[in-house]
C-alpha cells in the first residue's frame, strides 16, 4: 500500500512563501517524479511528505490516514538522501540494519533481511566495509538498501544521483527503475534533471516557484505542455521559441517548435539560417543556427546531416507539431 | 525541526557559556576602567578618590612607558618576522618528499609544547649562558669570547626565545595550508613556463596569504602579552631594556602596588589589543560565511 | 603526477629537513641529556654523552617536592578543561544544529573575549581573588583557566559539530530513531573524536598557561609553571637538576602534543586553516 494525498499543503519559511498551496494525488505503486529548476520547492515538498519539515497549512494523507502531525518514522516512508547520509562510523551491514534495529526486530531476522537486500544490490562482498571505503555508486546502493529493508509504503528520493558521474548516473537510473518494477512500491523522486524525469517516471509533477505547473505522463507533458514553462523545461534540446511576425501569422503571441520537428534541407525551405555549431553524434546531428529574421534556433536531424560551421541551410517547421502560446504563456488548444 | 521548542532549548543550552563569558568580560574590565580614574595605592590607604586623568598622565609621562611600548613592538615585530619567514621556508622544505617525515614533523613541532618558563630557563642556562651555555662553548671552541647575551642584547635574546616557541606554530599552519594547494594548479603553472621562483611568487604565496594573515594575527594576540619569558630571564632589565607593556603593568601593580597606574596601563593595553583583534575578527569572520 | 621524484632530490631534501629539525629540537634534546648528567659533568662543557644517572631526578623530588606541583598541574589543567567542556558542549551543539541569525555574532563575541590582554585585568582579578580567598587555591586557578579557554573550547567544538551533516540526523529520524537513540547510536559516535581533540588541545594550553598560574599561586596550588619559574632565582642554578625538573615538566605534555598536532592547527586558528 502507498497512496499519498496532499490537500492544500503550504509551507512558509519566515517571510518566504515557499509553497503557496498544493493539491496532489499519488496512487499506490506509481513512480512519481517532482521536477523543476533549483529553488522551485520540490525538495521542500518531499521533506513535507517525509515529515522532516512541519507543514504551515493543509493536510497530508497516507493510505487514507491523516499523518500531517505524525513523526517521520511513524509515516512508514523511507528516504534516500542526496548526500546518502550514511552513518560513517557503522559498517555497511550496520547501516542497512539500523532501521530494523530501531524497530526492535530480532537479530536473526535482521541478518536475513540485510543479506537479502545486499544480494539484490550487489553489496554482499562489502557488508563489513565502512562507507568511506566505498565508491559513490556503492554508497548510493547502501542508502537504497537501508530504505528497502524497512519495506516502506513509499520510497522518497531526494536528488539521489546528482553526486555521481554521468556514466554511473545512467546505470543507477536503470537500477532504480528496475527496483521499482520488482518491488512495485510507490516511489517519489525529486530531480532537476528532466532526462531523469522523462526516463523513469510514470507521472511527472513539474514545479515552479512552489506551484504545480502540470502533472502528467512523460509523453503527455512532451506532446501537450500546458504552458510556456513546461514546454521549455521538458525536452532536450530545449524547444525553440519564436515570436513576432511568424507567431502572429499563426494567431499566437509565441510559437514553439521542438528541434526534432524542424525539417532540414540544403536546397529549399521556409527559413534560412547559418550554422554556428554543428554537433555530429552519429545517430543524431544537432545544428545550432542563426536563422535570418528569427535568431538562434536549434535543429535536430536524425542520422548524419553534413553541415558545418558557416554553411547556409534551410529549415521548415512541421506545422502539425507546432505549439502556440497566448499572451499569458498558456497553450492555445487547436 | 526549527520549532519554537528547539529554539528555546537552544537558548537554554547556550546560556551558561554566554553568561560566564559576559561576567568574565565585563566585571574585571569595568573594575580596571574604574580604578584607572582613581587614586588607589595598596601601600597608602589614605590616598583615595577621583584622580581624573592623573593615572594616564603618570603612565604617559613615565619614560619607561615609551620604552615599554617600543619593546613590545620590537618583540612582536621581531618574532613575527622570524617565524613567518622561517615558517614558510621550513614548510616548503617539509612539503618535499623526504625520508622520516613523521619524525621530522614531531621534532619541529615540539618547542610549541614547552611551557614558557621552561623555554626561557633552557635558553638562559643551557644555550645562552656565557659560562656554561652551548653558544659559549662554541665561541670558546673557535677562540672567541663568549657573549653574555642577556646583559648585552636582552631584548634580542627574548625575541629569539619567543620566536623558537612560535616557529613550530607558524610552520605547522603554513604547511597545512601548503598541502591544500591544488597539485594541478602547480602543474598548470609549470606548463605555463613558470620556474620555481615564479611559482612561489604567483601561486604559492597568494595561496598562503590567508594562512599567513591568521598566523600573524593570532601570534600578535599572544606576543603582545609575553610575560613569563621576561620574568624568568631578564626580569625586565637591565633597567627597562627588556620591559614590555605587559611587564611594566605587572611591575606597577604588584611591585609598585599602584593599582590606579597599573589600571591605566591596562586600559592602554586593551586599546592596543583591540586594534589587532579588529583585524583578526574580520579574517576569521570571513571564514564563517563560507 | 606520473613523474617520479629523483632520489637525489629526495636525499638532499631529507638531509636539509633533518638538519633544521635537529637544530630546532636541540635545546630540548640537550636539556634531556643534561638531566642525565651529574652536576660536575653538566658544567664541564659541551658533551652529548651523559653518564645516565638519575640522581638529579631524585634530588628534584626529595629536595623540591616535584610531585605536588605536578599534581597541581594535572588537577588544574584537566579540571579546567572538563569544566569548560561541560559548559561548552551544549552551547556548541545548539549553535551548530539550531543556528539563528545571532549565532555568528555570539561566536565572534566569544572569540573577542579571548583578545582581552590578561595584564589589563590583572589588578581586579588579583583583588577579587584576594577578597574571596582564592589566591593560591586550586579551585581559583581551575575556574580561571576554564574561563580563559572557554571561547577556544566552544569554537573548536562548534567547528567539529558543524561538520556532522544535518542529513544524517534526518536519516536517523526517518529510520525510526528517537531522540535518545539518535544521541546514543548516531550523534555520540560522530561527536566523540571532536570532543577528544578539544580535550587534548585544551589540556595542553592549560598546562602551559604561564601568566595567571604564576601570578595567582605561591606554594600550595602552584603548578609546574610556577614551580619552574621559581628556579630562575639564584639558588636554583644547578644545571642537571634544572634540566631534570624541566624535562619532567614538559615530558607529559610533549607526548600529548605529538598526538594532537593535526587538531592543533584547526583548534588554534578557530577553523580558519584546516
Amino acid at each position: 500500500m502507498g497512496s499519498i494525498t496532499l490537500n492544500k499543503v503550504s509551507k512558509v519559511f519566515g517571510e518566504a512563501n515557499v509553497i503557496p498551496s498544493i493539491d496532489l494525488e499519488i496512487n499506490n505503486g506509481e513512480f512519481v517524479v517532482f521536477v523543476g529548476p533549483s529553488g522551485c520547492g520540490k525538495s521542500t515538498l518531499l521533506r513535507l511528505i517525509a515529515g522532516l519539515e512541519d507543514v504551515s497549512g493543509g493536510q497530508i494523507m497516507i493510505d487514507g490516514k491523516d499523518v500531517t502531525q505524525a513523526a517521520p518514522a511513524a509515516r512508514g516512508l523511507a528516504m534516500v538522501f542526496q548526500s546518502y547520509a550514511l552513518y560513517p562510523h557503522m559498517s555497511v551491514r550496520k547501516n542497512i540494519a539500523f532501521p530494523l534495529k530501531m524497530a526492535k526486530m530480532d537479530q536473526s531476522a535482521i541478518d536475513k533481511k540485510v543479506e537479502a537486500a545486499a544480494k539484490v544490490l550487489n553489496l554482499t562482498d562489502y557488508l563489513e566495509r565502512k562507507p568511506s571505503q566505498l565508491s559513490g555508486g556503492q554508497r548510493q546502493r547502501v542508502a537504497i538498501g537501508r530504505a528497502i529493508v524497512r519495506e516502506p509504503s513509499a520510497f522518497l528520493f531526494d536528488e539521489p544521483l546528482s553526486n555521481l558521474d554521468a556514466a554511473l548516473r545512467g546505470t543507477m537510473r536503470l537500477e532504480i527503475s528496475d527496483l521499482h518494477n520488482q518491488l512495485k512500491t510507490t516511489m517519489i523522486y525529486v530531480t532537476h534533471d528532466q532526462v531523469e524525469a522523462m526516463t523513469m517516471a510514470d507521472k511527472i509533477v513539474v514545479l515552479n516557484r512552489g506551484n504545480i505547473e502540470q502533472v502528467g505522463s512523460p509523453l503527455d507533458l512532451y506532446k501537450n505542455p500546458r504552458n510556456l514553462f513546461v514546454a521549455g523545461f521538458i525536452g532536450s534540446p530545449h524547444m525553440n521559441f519564436v515570436d513576432g511576425a511568424y507567431a502572429q501569422s499563426k494567431n499566437a503571441k509565441m510559437a514553439g517548435i521542438r528541434p526534432e520537428h524542424l525539417g532540414l534541407s540544403k536546397d529549399s525551405g521556409l527559413w534560412t539560417g547559418t550554422v554556428k555549431v554543428a554537433e555530429h553524434l552519429g545517430a543524431d546531428t544537432f545544428l545550432h543556427l542563426d536563422v535570418d529574421g528569427i535568431g538562434p534556433v536549434t535543429a535536430r536531424a536524425g542520422g548524419e546531416f553534413g553541415a558545418h560551421h558557416g554553411d547556409r541551410v534551410y529549415l521548415t517547421p512541421d506545422e502539425s507539431k507546432l505549439h502556440r502560446f497566448d499572451d499569458k504563456g498558456l497553450t492555445i488548444r487547436a | 525541526m526549527a520549532t519554537q521548542n528547539t529554539k528555546t532549548l537552544a537558548r537554554a543550552m547556550m546560556a551558561p557559556s554566554v553568561l560566564l563569558l559576559l561576567v568574565w568580560m565585563i566585571v574585571p574590565l569595568a573594575m580596571t576602567l574604574w580604578f584607572s580614574f582613581q587614586n588607589y595605592n595598596l601601600l597608602d590607604p589614605t590616598q583615595t578618590g577621583f584622580a581624573g586623568l592623573f593615572n594616564y598622565e603618570f603612565f604617559y609621562t613615565d619614560p619607561a612607558f615609551f620604552q615599554s611600548i617600543w619593546n613590545t613592538l620590537v618583540i612582536v615585530g621581531g618574532v613575527l618576522l622570524i617565524t613567518v619567514v622561517g615558517g614558510i621556508a621550513i614548510a616548503l622544505l617539509l612539503d618535499q618528499p623526504i625520508f622520516g617525515q613523521g619524525i621530522v614533523r614531531i621534532l619541529i613541532i615540539s618547542p610549541f609544547f614547552v611551557m614558557p618558563p621552561v623555554a626561557a630557563l633552557i635558553w638562559k642556562n643551557m644555550i645562552m649562558h656565557p659560562g656554561y651555555g652551548v653558544l659559549g662553548d662554541i665561541n670558546r671552541f673557535f677562540g672567541f669570547e663568549p657573549v653574555d647575551w642577556f646583559a648585552r642584547y636582552p631584548l634580542f635574546s627574548i625575541v629569539v626565545i619567543v620566536a623558537w616557541q612560535w616557529l613550530p606554530f607558524a610552520t605547522l599552519i603554513l604547511l597545512t595550508a601548503l598541502q591544500s594547494l591544488d597539485g594541478e594548479q602547480k602543474e598548470a603553472a609549470e606548463m605555463d613556463g613558470a620556474n620555481f621562483l615564479n611559482r612561489f611568487i604567483y601561486l604559492v604565496l597568494p595561496h598562503l596569504a590567508r594562512a599567513i594573515t591568521v598566523v600573524i594575527l593570532i601570534q600578535t594576540i599572544f606576543l603582545l602579552g609575553v610575560y613569563a619569558e621576561i620574568l624568568v630571564t631578564t626580569n625586565g632589565g637591565p633597567g627597562y631594556a627588556s620591559t614590555n607593556l605587559a611587564f611594566l603593568i605587572y611591575r606597577t601593580a604588584l611591585l609598585g602596588y599602584d593599582v590606579g597606574g597599573a589600571s591605566a596601563g591596562g586600559i592602554i593595553a586593551v586599546v592596543l589589543a583591540n586594534i589587532v583583534a579588529f583585524f583578526l575578527m574580520r579574517a576569521v569572520g570571513k571564514n564563517l560565511d563560507r | 603526477m606520473a613523474r617520479s621524484v629523483t632520489t637525489k632530490h629526495k636525499v638532499i631534501a631529507t638531509i636539509a629537513a633533518w638538519v633544521v629539525a635537529l637544530i630546532i629540537f636541540f635545546p630540548i634534546l640537550y636539556t634531556i641529556i643534561t638531566s642525565l648528567k651529574t652536576e660536575p659533568e653538566a658544567i664541564a662543557g659541551f658533551n652529548l654523552i651523559p653518564s645516565f644517572t638519575l640522581e638529579s631526578y631524585i634530588t628534584v623530588q626529595t629536595q623540591r617536592d616535584y610531585f605536588t606541583p605536578f599534581m597541581n598541574s594535572v588537577i588544574i589543567s584537566v579540571g579546567s578543561t572538563i569544566l569548560a567542556l561541560i559548559v561548552a558542549i551544549p552551547a556548541a551543539w545548539a549553535m551548530a544544529f539550531s543556528p539563528t541569525k545571532r549565532t555568528k555574532g555570539i561566536l565572534m563575541w566569544m572569540l573577542s573575549t579571548k583578545m582581552m590582554p590578561a595584564v589589563a585585568v590583572l589588578v581586579p582579578i588579583y583583588l577579587l581573588f584576594r577578597d574571596f580567598g582564592l589566591l593560591d587555591s586550586r579551585i581559583g586557578l581551575t575556574v580561571m583557566l576554564m574561563l580563559i579557554n572557554l571561547p577556544i573550547v566552544v569554537w573548536m567544538l562548534y567547528t567539529y559539530f558543524r561538520e556532522i551533516p544535518g542529513e544524517i540526523l534526518e536519516a536517523a529520524r526517518m529510520d525510526g530513531a528517537g531522540l535518545w537513540q539518535e544521541i546514543v547510536h548516531v550523534l555520540t559516535p560522530m561527536a566523540v573524536p571532536g570532543i577528544a581533540s578539544t580535550l587534548l588541545l585544551n589540556i595542553i594550553l592549560a598546562w602551559n598557561e604561564s601568566f595567571w598560574t604564576i601570578r595567582l599561586s605561591t606554594t600550595n596550588a602552584a603548578p609546574l609553571t610556577a614551580f619552574i619559574a621559581s628556579f630562575s632565582s639564584p639558588q636554583g642554578l644547578f644545571w642537571a637538576k634544572l634540566s631534570a625538573a624541566s624535562t619532567m615538566a614538559i615530558a607529559p605534555i610533549l607526548i600529548l602534543g605529538w598526538f594532537s598536532q593535526k587538531q592543533l592547527v584547526r583548534g588554534l586558528t578557530f577553523g580558519a586553516v584546516k
